[in-house]
Order: C-alpha cells, then structure tokens, then sequence
C-alpha cells in the first residue's frame, strides 16, 4: 500500500507558526486580543491537537502514514514557538523598570520644552497656563 | 481625545521617536493630538519611566505611562503599567480628571 503524507503534521505545524505570527501582525491592534492572547493560545492549541494526532497516525498505522520523523520534528519546532510566544508575551512583556522610579501623584512636574511632529516647540507651563489640566502620555516610541 | 478637550485637558504624547517618526504614527493612526520628541529621554529621565536599553539596538526608551498635570505644576493622578502590552485606557484618565476638578473646584 502506498504511504500517503500525513497532512495533519503538517498542517497542525502552520497552525502553530500562524498562531505565533498572527499575533504581531493583526491581534495585537485590538485590545481584546491583545492584552490577553486568547485567540493565539486557542491556536496554539489547536496546532498541538493536531500534531498529536498526526504523530499518533504515524505511529500506529505506519503502512499508512508517513512522518514518524517529520511529525516529530515539527512537533517539536512548534512547541518551541509556543514556549517563544508565551516567553515574550508573559514575561519579556512583564520585565519593566521598578514602578518606584516614576514620579508620583503630589509631586512638582518637571517642566520642559520639546518640539511636537511638525517641529514647533511646546513648552508645559505654555500648556498649563491655557487649559486646566495637562496629560502627559509616555510611549514606548520605536514602532 | 473630544472628553478630554471638553474637559479643560490638553493631551500630549512623548516618547523617543524623532518627529519623522512621530509625524507617520499619526498620519496612520490618525492621532490628533501632539507627539513631541524626546530623543534623548531626559524629559522620560525626569519623570521617572526610563526603561534603559529596551529599544531595538539597545537604545533608551519609555515605559509606557501616563501623568496627570493640574495647573499648578503638580502631578495629580499617575500611571504606570505593569505589563508593555497593556496600555491605560482612555476611561481611567477621564475619572483622574474629574477627581481632580471636583476637589480644586477650579
């Protein structure tokens, strides 16, 4: 009988590389899916399912399928990029500064003088004279 | 940003991007409200949310936070978080401000 490819490692793989992927490139602009990963980590599972799966075929019904190898192989890159995933998002995200450095409420602000996107300068105590309150939101820049 | 302006506020937004850069976020983001540039980060030194070598190639940057200034130059109301991914969303500013005005009166 002729082996046939096992279509699920393969599949179950790019699932998982898309699971990774998707999130920088389309969930991270919506808050709902972007504070908390839950349609990449459904993917992610997803992905894990079906390589099981694909591996399990392998193995028990060899004269049928291929990719003992390749099953596991792609089993293991993909649990490697759920481990990537979950290490950037969980903890590299989670590593910031001491939030003790950041001036706190009752405190003077520090004034400055910087120049906005179209080069004219702006100065706080200009914006504090014209309105009531001023905020000020840090970004992290380097989009 | 309409809440805030009705509300006696000015929103201004710092960072390290030069203003090329800052010019394209919000030509694509379609912000309306001041970027200025902080290259050096002594403005993000002085308030105190320097995330050291956090950029790419290594440079200085900010942690994303948010502070509000009332009219005596006084930090009313700050915010940081504790997470990069999760940014402070619009809703909590607007409370700060009007815990602010109600207890200035001003």
């Amino acid at each position: 009988m002729k082996r046939s490819w096992n279509a699920l490692v393969w599949i179950g793989f790019g699932v998982a590389l898309f699971a990774g992927l998707s999130y920088y490139l389309f969930f991270i602009r919506f808050p709902e899916t972007r504070d908390v990963p839950w349609a990449n980590l459904l993917l992610f599972f997803v992905a894990g399912w079906l390589l099981a799966v694909g591996v399990r075929r392998a193995y028990r019904q060899p004269e049928r399928y291929r990719g003992k190898i390749s099953g596991v192989i792609l089993g293991a890159l993909s649990v490697l990029l759920f481990g990537l995933f979950c290490y950037g998002n969980f903890v590299l995200a989670r590593q910031l500064p001491s939030a003790s450095d950041a001036l706190r409420p009752g405190q003077p602000a520090p004034g400055f003088t910087l120049a906005d996107a179209n080069g004219k300068t702006i100065a706080l105590s200009e914006l504090l004279n014209k309105n009531r309150a001023v905020l000020l939101i840090f970004y992290r820049g380097y989009w | 940003m309409q809440e805030f302006h009705a509300k006696g506020v000015e929103v201004v937004a710092i960072s390290v991007d030069s203003n090329a850069d800052s010019r394209k976020l919000c030509q694509t983001q379609g912000y309306t409200y001041p970027f200025l540039s902080d290259p050096q980060a002594e403005v993000i030194r002085r308030y105190g949310v320097l995330h050291p070598g956090a950029g790419m190639d290594g440079h200085d940057i900010a942690r994303p936070a948010e502070f509000l200034v009332d009219r005596t130059g006084t930090i009313r109301w700050a915010n940081l978080t504790e997470d990069v991914r999760v940014r402070a969303r619009p809703e909590n500013a607007l409370k700060a401000v009007d815990s602010l005005t109600s207890a200035a009166g001003s």
